[in-house]
């Protein structure tokens, strides 16, 4: 009987051995690619304490090449350019963050409203498609409208008798240009994740209301909105956690890097990808550390709020 | 059937009125057509005979519809059709590889009696909250890795996601009976077995998801050629047209081995009209096929922002 049960304890030893190793081959592919794609990058980030120079091997360069302490930061936090840089940045992601909330959450109350639902599949299918458009089609559509010889508007604006604007070289549009383009480009992705929820509410609660005689701006009021309220803030926190981060292609392509609009449209991420490119590698290590490393506390300040509220739905 | 017929009567009386029916209508038909028509301007520029862009501008009606761009790209293709080769390579094998190695690693967390499941589960978490940025990325990639100007740069670094992994990983734990895979091993079946004759032909839904989040990535993805990509045989559409944004002439490049001189052929072609016709054809297949895959899209990302 003993000798039995040690045995079947052996073997099923054995099986979870098998098992373990099975499982390890199983996920030694993707846990190389996180290695190399992920984890080294992690550590090249002490580049930016270095004098880093391009020649040669990678690592003999970051072993070889002399640490400056913070002198990288210095040089960034003196320019002038600083300052407009983290404006934009927080500034553009407090605005898009703001109306990233409001405008998906009442169009899809609103399309909830819609007598027709197929027509309402229709509008959600059409508002989804520019979440499909790379930047850079969109810079070719921007392109289309903006063109100073060319372009829609000018035209538009020269059938009126009104003089053409050179759009690429006048800063003060393009604040509400990007906004506008942001939201343009998101809306239909933001619907999804109110609408979903919003079709999850069980209908009894409206049946509910009509019977006690609520109206429909009543029932929007008490029921819809506070059961809205936890995506609603969960979606807050999350986007607050990466206010750090801009996308790119929105600041960089759908500008054409003008030089005039630089005020207005350098976030850090342009930053980071200017001095890059045109190899000022000790500030561009230096802006791409900082981002990390606050983008890191504030991901995990949101995380830690989520986790307060609806411990679900927090990441970690 | 009484039951029905309450309903549908409680649903008529209780919604708005056929005014603010119809107000709503119009806001969402404006909004619809503004999220849709900067495409057809595209689309009808592409379309615009190029004497009429030179003379008048880009215009939303063209009074003559021309094929012309598309007939110089037709003839003077090679450039195009190269870099719609390496679009369609890179899509093709990189939502494979993608695929696969998301599912495997989502699989392998899944499994709630694997020793070393806390372990890889940070390895997929971390990545989430801290990143080595940009500059740092760039020098390992390009220096140590070597994948400066090769194709496997704009395949390898997208291929997996940590939001994907989970998304599976969530996939797996809660649709996948325990006792199902327990008694395949109890069969004798391995894991890779199990893994590939079990799991994956009844995940397909979660595979759809990725795959087409993968697919759409790497189809737009023009970042990664921007960065590192400086031969233009491994131009994809995506940095082609980038690169004809700047200098419209790059599609005369090799214009003297057709036999017409490069200097008569800048003069000549529907440079506008055939940058536009590139985006088109960007644009074309995607937005064909979004909308019946959208089912898809909406269940990977309400997943992933409820369960991120």
């Amino acid at each position: 009987m003993s000798a039995k049960s040690e045995q079947l304890k052996k073997s099923k030893r054995f099986q979870w051995r098998k098992q373990d190793i099975e499982l390890t081959l199983l996920a030694i592919p993707t846990t190389i690619w996180y290695i190399l794609f992920c984890f080294l990058p992690m550590f090249g980030i002490i580049i930016a304490f270095k004098n880093f120079k391009i020649s040669g091997g990678f690592l003999s360069n970051v072993f070889n090449s002399p640490w400056v302490g913070l002198k990288n930061f210095e040089f960034l936090f003196k320019s002038n350019d600083a300052w407009i840089i983290i404006r934009n940045t927080i500034g553009y992601n407090i605005i898009f963050i703001i109306l990233g909330i409001v405008l998906p959450v009442v169009f899809a109350i609103m399309i909830g409203l819609l007598h027709n639902r197929k027509a309402g599949k229709v509008y959600q299918t059409m508002m989804f498609l520019p979440y499909f458009l790379s930047w850079v089609v969109v810079s070719a559509v921007g392109w289309a409208f903006f063109s100073f010889d060319k372009g829609i508007l000018n035209q538009f604006l020269g059938s009126f008798g009104a003089e053409s604007i050179n759009w690429y070289m006048e800063p003060q549009y393009w604040p509400y240009i990007l906004i506008f383009l942001n939201v343009w480009k998101s809306i239909g992705y933001g619907m999804i994740i109110y609408l979903a929820t919003i079709t999850a509410i069980d209908s009894s609660y409206y049946e509910a209301a009509v019977i006690d005689g609520a109206s429909i701006w009543q029932q929007i009021r008490f029921i819809t909105i506070p059961l809205l309220k936890l995506v609603i803030v969960m979606m807050f926190i999350l986007s607050v956690g990466r206010i750090f981060y801009t996308d790119f292609g929105l600041f960089y392509q759908v500008t054409r890097d003008s030089n005039s609009l630089f005020e207005v449209a350098t976030t850090i991420d342009v930053l980071v990808y200017k001095q890059l490119k045109s190899a000022t590698i000790g500030m561009a290590s230096a802006a791409a550390f900082v981002q990390s490393v606050l983008g890191c506390i504030t991901i995990l300040t949101a995380n830690w709020i989520v986790k307060k509220i609806d411990s679900d739905s927090a990441m970690i | 059937m009484a039951a029905k017929t309450y309903e549908s009567g409680l649903e008529k009386f209780n919604r708005t009125s056929t005014g603010v029916n119809i107000l709503i209508n119009l806001i969402f038909i404006l909004v619809a057509l503004a999220c849709v028509i900067p495409v057809i301007v595209v689309l009808s520029i592409s379309l615009t005979h190029e004497s009429y862009i030179r003379e008048t501008g880009y215009s939303i009606l063209p009074p003559i519809l021309s094929l012309e761009a598309y007939g110089f790209i037709a003839k003077q293709g090679t450039i195009i059709l190269r870099a719609l080769g390496v679009s369609v390579f890179v899509t093709a094998v990189g939502t494979a590889i993608g695929v696969l190695l998301t599912t495997s690693m989502g699989y392998v967390i899944s499994r709630p009696t694997y020793r070393h499941k806390n372990f890889l589960t940070w390895i997929v978490f971390i990545p989430m909250i801290f990143n080595g940025g940009l500059v740092s990325s760039y020098f390992i990639n390009s220096n140590l890795l070597g994948l400066k100007d090769s194709i496997w740069v704009l395949i390898l670094p997208l291929a997996v996601s940590s939001f994907n992994v989970i998304i599976c990983k969530t996939f797996f734990r809660s649709t996948i009976p325990d006792g199902l895979i327990e008694s395949a091993e109890i069969d004798g079946a391995s894991q890779f077995r199990i893994f590939f004759s079990i799991i994956l032909p009844i995940s397909l839904p979660v595979l759809a998801t990725i795959g087409l989040f993968l697919c759409f990535n790497y189809w737009n993805d023009w970042f990664q050629s921007m960065l590192y990509i400086d031969n233009p045989n491994l131009y994809s559409l995506q940095a082609l047209l980038n690169n004809l944004m700047t200098n419209a002439d790059a599609l005369a490049r090799n214009a003297s081995t057709i036999g017409v001189s490069a200097a008569e052929l800048v003069a000549t072609m529907p440079k506008e009209s055939a940058r536009m016709a590139v985006a088109i054809l960007i644009v074309l297949p995607v937005a064909c096929a979004y909308p019946f895959f959208q089912r898809y899209f909406i269940s990977g990302l309400t997943v992933g922002a409820v369960k991120g």
